[in-house]
């Protein structure tokens, strides 16, 4: 691998992430795109506004979020010791409050009155509806049908919020329909309307923009496993569907080369999957160049993921580079086999996690015995798993 | 000469502007497309296709519908350069026209794509979600897309809007070729035209700047819309959403009734 200063370098040029990246959207959405770009480097300049944003993450949302070692669980696994960055004890239930709150403030300062977002799981979804109650904003989630059928709680909670939730049933009814619905709207709307993205995909600025406000995972996670233990991990994981919650964390360790990052994808029910890095192939989904799930001809799969925030055919620009450069490896867990951690890991530790996170957590889980007692693996417990209960009844009963 | 370049010069001399009808190939099977082809050409000044892309980005929800259809029905890449190199050899002094998204043409390979285009026949491409800043990388080629463009005698094509800002909207001018596709007001395709959202400013800054045609599209639905356009100084107009309406609705004669309308005005 070339040496590369990752802090330094990543964000260098201008949204591409060597081959893969760019801002290809329609003409239309590109003098929107071009002022989100331009306030939100007014916001990376701006110390007031860093502050605000800092200020709302430890007051609002309650950061920073602890890390724990969860000593039953690593006992299960055998091996290496497993440790927990708890994303899931934020406000919100999920590490998408991060950025939301950064997007927030940058709706702002452009004068929207309105925003809207996509959600797949419907964290985002939550996410965005708390914000815009906060922040007294209008807002409209667009939904994928399939998703707002398996994710019922969530919806409640966005309507409880203030938030007008769109079914889509358009293409797949799911969440990349919701996102090109959204996109859709927002060419409409944009003079008075902001769209919260909520992963570090999609046209330029929003992979870096995303990234750049869901860092504070990684910073957090570092700084407090040297602290608590004094050394640095062997690994770090996290799901990846979009990639925030990945990217999040591994901005914290990317230039620590000692340091395994390992993503892991939803492998579905082995045909049918969400394993776009893994299994799908250089395109264009969305905004940016990309790995993208498709056909031959080029038409997108719909991808498969028991848990709805992994089930996406496409995937960060950030991650599909790092995984070519070979600083992140990527592998994939199967439908089956994060129920199976979901359960086992609520009932050794007392923690729900997220369908998402359990993706990461079965891989750790397979991965410790390869590590010596000593050794630490840090996953990335990115939402709580409550959300999910209806889905994990339904998929053990099956 | 090419195709464009004859057709428009010879529509100024009748003081003509181009008709410019668009059908998704495929919708709503491979084989009827084609006759939908026939029945518009006899009417087109210039034909414009699309390439039905399951995730249509930059269109409304008729032509979304137009996509399932082509799709539901297994209309392949291949089977779109068939339809289009049978309609060249019908017509062949008519321009086509192909609106096609990005990720088909990388996974059809970049630069065989573009061979491919012009085998079967056809003079300009609009890639909708390439903007004019990326038309000099090299995506997946030993070639940039304009010099793919230029080695194969393909036209790029691209759509400012009235909120284009004036430095795009000179670098657009600037690798334009065949004609601009002007974007009536900001909407998705199969919108409300508005002509009093600075349509009419828009055309008369890129005529100040160039010669190359400029053709309007994005809510145009009916022969008093062409009318307006015309009298606006535009060189050709594009129909798309409500051509698909009409044949929804009255078939393929209503289509037929509908584009020699059209045309007549022009």
């Amino acid at each position: 691998m070339q040496k590369i200063n990752f802090k330094k370098e990543l964000f260098k040029n201008n949204g591409h992430f060597g081959r893969y990246g760019g801002c290809f959207a329609p003409e239309l959405l590109q003098p929107i795109l071009k002022n989100v770009e331009t306030v939100f480097e007014k916001f990376k300049n701006s110390e007031i506004l860093k502050n605000e944003f800092n200020e709302l993450l430890k007051s609002y949302a309650g950061r920073e979020t602890p890390i724990y070692h969860a000593k039953s669980f690593s006992k299960i696994a055998g091996g290496a010791q497993i440790w927990i960055k708890r994303e899931d004890l934020l406000h919100g239930g999920a590490h998408k409050t991060n950025n939301v709150l950064g997007q927030a403030i940058l709706a702002r300062e452009m004068g929207s009155k309105k925003i809207i977002c996509e959600t797949g799981a419907g964290q985002h979804g939550i996410a965005t509806a708390m914000i815009g109650a906060l922040f007294g904003f209008k807002t409209k989630v667009f939904m994928g049908a399939k998703d707002v059928e398996r994710q019922k709680m969530n919806v409640d909670r966005m309507k409880l919020l203030g938030a007008e939730v769109i079914e889509i049933d358009a293409g797949s009814m799911s969440l990349k329909d919701a996102i090109n619905e959204a996109m859709r709207y927002w060419v409409q709307h944009s003079h008075d309307t902001y769209y919260v993205f909520g992963t570090a995909a999609g046209p330029h600025p929003y992979p870096e923009l995303v990234s750049y406000f869901q860092k504070v995972i990684g910073e957090e996670a570092r700084k407090q496993i040297l602290y608590k233990t004094g050394k640095l991990p062997k690994e770090v994981l996290a799901a990846v569907g979009g990639g925030s919650n990945a990217i999040g964390i591994f901005q914290g360790f990317l230039d620590d080369k000692n340091v395994k990052l390992t993503g892991v994808e939803p492998a579905g029910i082995g045909k049918k999957h969400g394993e776009t890095i893994g299994r799908g192939k250089f395109g264009c989904l969305h905004g940016s160049l990309s790995k993208v799930n498709c056909s031959k001809d080029g038409q997108i799969n719909e991808s498969h993921s028991i848990s709805a925030g992994l089930d996406y055919p496409g995937v960060s620009p950030i991650h599909a580079y790092l995984d070519e450069i070979g600083r992140v490896k990527f592998s994939g867990i199967l439908d089956k086999e994060a129920l199976e951690t979901f359960v086992e890991f609520s009932r050794t530790e007392g923690i729900i996690p997220a369908l998402e996170s359990s993706h990461a957590l079965a891989e750790a889980k397979k991965r410790a015995k390869k590590y010596k007692k000593t050794d630490i693996l840090l996953v990335n417990l990115s939402g709580r798993g409550d959300k999910d209960l209806h889905t994990v009844f339904k998929g053990i009963n099956d | 000469m090419n195709r464009y370049k004859k057709t428009f010069s010879k529509l100024k001399k009748e003081n003509k502007i181009a008709f410019i009808p668009f059908w998704m190939i495929g919708d709503p099977t491979p084989i009827k497309s084609l006759k939908m082809l026939r029945i518009l050409a006899e009417s087109a000044d210039i034909l414009e296709v699309g390439f039905p892309f399951s995730d249509p980005l930059a269109d409304g929800p008729i032509i979304q519908e137009s996509v399932n259809k082509a799709l539901k029905s297994r209309t392949t890449i291949k089977e779109c350069f068939k339809i289009i190199s049978q309609i060249r050899d019908e017509y062949p002094e008519k321009p086509i026209g192909a609106l096609i998204y990005f990720n088909l043409i990388l996974s059809f390979g970049v630069e065989d794509f573009f061979k491919q285009l012009k085998v079967s026949g056809i003079d300009s491409i609009i890639i909708p979600e390439v903007p004019p800043e990326e038309i000099n990388s090299k995506i997946e080629s030993k070639f940039s897309l304009l010099e793919l463009s230029k080695k194969y005698d393909v036209s790029l094509v691209f759509l400012p809007s009235t909120n284009t800002l004036d430095t795009r909207l000179e670098k657009i001018i600037d690798i334009s070729s065949g004609f601009i596709y002007a974007i009536s007001s900001p909407t998705t395709t199969g919108g409300k035209i508005d002509f009093s959202e600075g349509i009419g400013k828009l055309i008369t800054k890129i005529k100040n700047k160039t010669s190359i045609p400029i053709c309007v599209g994005f809510g145009v639905s009916s022969p008093e819309d062409i009318k307006e356009l015309k009298i606006m100084g535009v060189d050709g107009v594009i129909i798309a959403s409500k051509i698909i309406k009409i044949y929804r609705k009255n078939g393929e004669k209503g289509v037929k009734e509908f584009v020699e309308k059209c045309k007549k005005v022009t």
